[in-house]
């Protein structure tokens, strides 16, 4: 039962890609994504996998190259972050209106300008409308365990989505961490074998992919589109199941952290979270009430689901490793979302952090939670959104 | 419980029955006819090569038959390009309706 | 599998792999291109398609008029996109998931998909050596938009985005030589046709596919709308590109290039530009030194193409 090993998040899901064993992937270099597919190369080149590489010129055709080699009947991956995440804007589209299981590791990363290659969730948020499912990880161990469910999610025949697995560049991506990796043998039962849908290869059967869909059918299309997401939370969950029964490692569509008692909570995504919480410890020991949700499918975002799990709270912050100018944080517009169903109302307020990989630090959670603990009393909110972490 | 119209579409808008463009019948675009003259033709098949909308009909011996005007957009490549017999077109384009 | 004759009483008993009830327009060149491409070999196709003309009139809803496998996904990625259908298969071959049924594999792009937008995608896909066939139907500019010049568009030519203005007569740049381009990929057959010459272009097909590794073919496509002709004059004016030497038809495999067809008297230019209407204003008593211009440039790459075929012939005999 499993290995542990010490390895940087590249290596645990290069490591994921080797068990699962896909049948073509189509890569192209980008920090802090670049160290996976080349870890993943050498696997190849020393016949460790029966995976075609195709490496291509752009992010645009690697997505593309996926989506041929999808269409055509196969188990496919790939892996990128931020500007080959924003190159390939065009094609994740089409990956997930085609209905094309591809398997991706974003590593997320800022986009430009001005550039930068460290790590925030500008490049998964930016994506978070092309009908992929999105899972987030906080450490090596979720980064490779979401990889490996990954697959089972999209190939999944009522699913049939393409999926990215995030983790946060450089943090995660390159720091070397305690992962247990799972047998070689348990993964390949765990993902089983490809199962084809349409396959373009199926010479007896000649099929379209592509075709032009106006004004008459177009928006039933989309609706059809919606309803598959609607089904994937059930399939993540069963999966997660089937997953925990395997590794005895328990995942869901979001984590808590001393929630289910707390009067406030804090709401924040990946690496992030694992500081936090240390924090949440030390207020806990003070008896202050304060528990965290780390959601983990952003895409379809279990509004329902997060709403139950924060019902009992007084005051939400929202920490947000994106922005969206003009605007509220995305993971804050969707909490908020959340909100609106509940009979409480929680005051929520919306910190936007660690941009660019600046480092999210302890005190920077002492300072959330020194002002939800205000909220709470007065129940007045002062500014909704605002900077942490800012040079002033 | 019947399905709604969108749950009936195929999966990611894959077209499952290969050449289905035949159902959909062009020839109502024509303007002009085209007419096949039977003694001029030299049987050359030039017409059916060059014809963008698969509208020669061909017997199982491989001869030219009648035009498919179900097709026909009545482009006139055809005509243009018959040598016909003995300087007389096999095939001459006439106004459609008249 | 034996090369099939190209007879065309033999040809005509076979079935089109490109079906009827498209929505080209009447008389465009470029589903002819499609089946004299698709009808000179037996071997089983797979397509991709850049996103154009040909793609949106061929796959509409649930009328698709391909009759073997075929995906369209963006405008500029056909190349990609077959390279990635490819990779599967090699794969999965390889595997022994499949058998090997000696699948050719095709991306159909027009000029604007090739020259232009798919120019990046294409010369990736060609670079890695993939074993497909490139096949750009070149209607020299963006019809299926509404007629815009591309890197294709001919020196002087009336275009929607280069029109014939009182300032700037039609397109100012000569157009972009693509097949010279790919030809210094190093790959192992390059060729031009032209649907005119069906015997030339389905001969040059049928040699591609016997060549294992990445083929580019440039085929002429006569668009009426855009080139402001009949609709019945695609195959004339096909024919008239290549006997004016705009559209030489030759070949380079593996790097020696040879004229397929040499026209018997090689006719002006203009031969070619009147009976278009993107060219009428080049006849008009001021732009007269345009027509000078067009034909100086269509001699010098002639008589290179010439010496280059020579060259190669000499090679040949050594």
């Amino acid at each position: 039962m499993g290995t542990i090993v010490a390895v940087t998040g590249n290596e645990a899901c290069a490591q994921a890609l080797k068990q699962i064993n896909p049948d073509v992937c189509a890569a192209y270099p980008i920090t802090p994504a670049t160290d996976l597919m080349q870890r993943f190369s050498s696997f190849v080149n020393d016949g460790k996998v029966d995976t075609e590489l195709v490496l291509v010129e752009s992010e645009h055709s690697a997505m593309s190259a996926c989506i041929g080699a999808a269409a055509a009947g196969g188990r496919v991956a790939t892996a990128t972050s931020s500007q080959g995440l924003a190159l390939m804007w065009e094609m994740l589209h089409i990956a997930a209106g085609t209905r094309l299981p591809i398997v991706m590791p974003l590593v997320n990363r800022a986009l430009s300008a001005p550039l930068n290659i460290h790590g925030d969730h500008s490049d998964g948020m930016g994506a978070r409308d092309t009908g992929w499912i999105q899972l987030y990880s906080e450490n090596a161990q979720e980064a490779y365990d979401n990889t490996v469910q990954a697959f089972r999610i999209a190939e999944h025949l009522d699913i049939r989505l393409p999926a990215m697995v995030c983790m946060d560049g450089f943090i995660v991506s390159h720091s070397i961490e305690r992962v247990e990796y799972i047998d070689d043998g348990d993964v390949k039962k765990f993902v089983g074998k490809f199962k084809t849908v349409h396959p373009l290869l199926d010479l007896d059967n000649p099929k379209s992919y592509g075709p032009l869909i106006l004004t008459d059918m177009y928006h039933e299309y989309k609706r059809a589109q919606h309803e598959v997401m609607t089904k994937v939370p059930g399939v993540v969950l069963d999966v997660a199941a089937d997953f925990e029964k395997m590794t005895g490692r328990k995942y869901s569509l979001f984590e808590t952290y001393r929630l289910d008692d707390a009067e406030m909570a804090i709401v924040v995504m990946s690496s992030a979270a694992g500081t936090t919480k240390d924090i949440i410890d030390q207020y806990r020991d003070r008896g202050v009430k304060i528990g965290l949700l780390k959601p983990r499918m952003f895409r379809p975002f279990p509004f329902q689901e997060i709403a139950d799990a924060l019902n009992h709270v007084k005051a939400i912050a929202v920490l947000d490793r994106a922005d969206s100018f003009g605007s509220y944080g995305p993971l804050f517009s969707e909490i908020t979302g959340a909100v609106m169903s509940m009979k409480s109302k929680p005051a929520v307020i919306n910190k936007i952090f660690g941009l660019g990989g600046r480092d999210y630090l302890p005190v920077q959670a002492e300072q959330v939670i020194d002002e939800l603990i205000q909220v709470a009393e007065t129940g007045k909110v002062e500014a909704i959104k605002e900077y942490i972490g800012v040079r002033e | 419980m019947s399905k709604k119209y969108w749950e009936t579409l195929p999966q990611g808008s894959v077209v499952l029955e290969a050449g289905s463009s035949a159902k959909f019948k062009t020839g109502g675009w024509r303007s002009m006819r085209p007419k096949w003259i039977e003694e001029n033709c030299i049987q050359c098949m030039f017409c059916w090569m060059y014809c963008p909308d698969m509208s020669v009909k061909v017997t199982a011996e491989g001869k030219r038959a009648e035009f498919d005007y179900d097709y026909c957009k009545g482009c006139g490549i055809c005509a243009l390009e018959c040598p016909g017999k003995k300087g007389k077109k096999a095939i001459v384009m006439e106004e459609e309706g008249k | 599998m034996t090369t099939k004759p190209l007879r065309l009483k033999e040809l005509a008993k076979g079935e089109d792999r490109f079906a009827h009830g498209h929505r080209m327009c009447a008389g465009c060149g470029a589903p002819i291109v499609v089946k004299q491409v698709l009808m000179a070999t037996d071997y089983p196709i797979i397509a991709a398609n850049a996103t154009g003309c040909l793609e949106v009139s061929s796959c509409i809803q649930e009328y698709t008029a391909w009759k073997i496998p075929w995906i369209h996904s963006a405008f500029e990625n056909s190349a990609a996109t077959i390279s990635g259908v490819e990779a599967m298969y090699r794969s999965l071959v390889k595997q022994g998931k499949i058998d090997d049924k000696q699948v050719k594999f095709i991306a159909f792009g027009g000029d604007g998909g090739t020259y232009d937008i798919g120019f990046q995608s294409l010369s990736g896909a060609m670079e890695r050596g993939h074993d497909m066939m490139y096949v750009c139907y070149d209607n020299g500019a963006y019809m299926n938009t509404g007629i815009q010049r591309s890197s294709a568009t001919p020196f002087g030519a009336n275009t929607t985005t280069c029109p014939a203005g009182d300032v700037i007569p039609g397109k100012p740049q000569q157009r972009k030589d693509l097949t010279r381009i790919m030809a210094a990929h190093g790959i192992p057959y390059i060729a031009q046709a032209s649907p005119g010459n069906w015997m030339d272009l389905m001969k040059k097909v049928q040699k591609a596919f016997e060549i294992r590794g990445p083929k580019f073919m440039n085929i002429i496509a006569p668009c009426n709308r855009g080139w402001r002709s009949r609709t019945d004059d695609a195959i004339t004016l096909a024919k008239l590109a290549v006997e004016t030497c705009y559209w030489p038809l030759y070949e380079i495999e593996n790097g020696v290039t040879r004229v397929t067809v040499k026209p018997k008297e090689k006719k002006p230019l203009v031969d070619f530009l009147k009976p278009q209407g993107r060219f009428k204003h080049m006849f008009a008593p001021e732009n007269e030194g345009m027509l000078k211009q067009a034909q100086d440039y269509v001699d010098a790459q002639w008589d290179r193409l010439l010496k280059e075929s020579a060259a190669g012939e000499a090679e040949k005999a050594e």
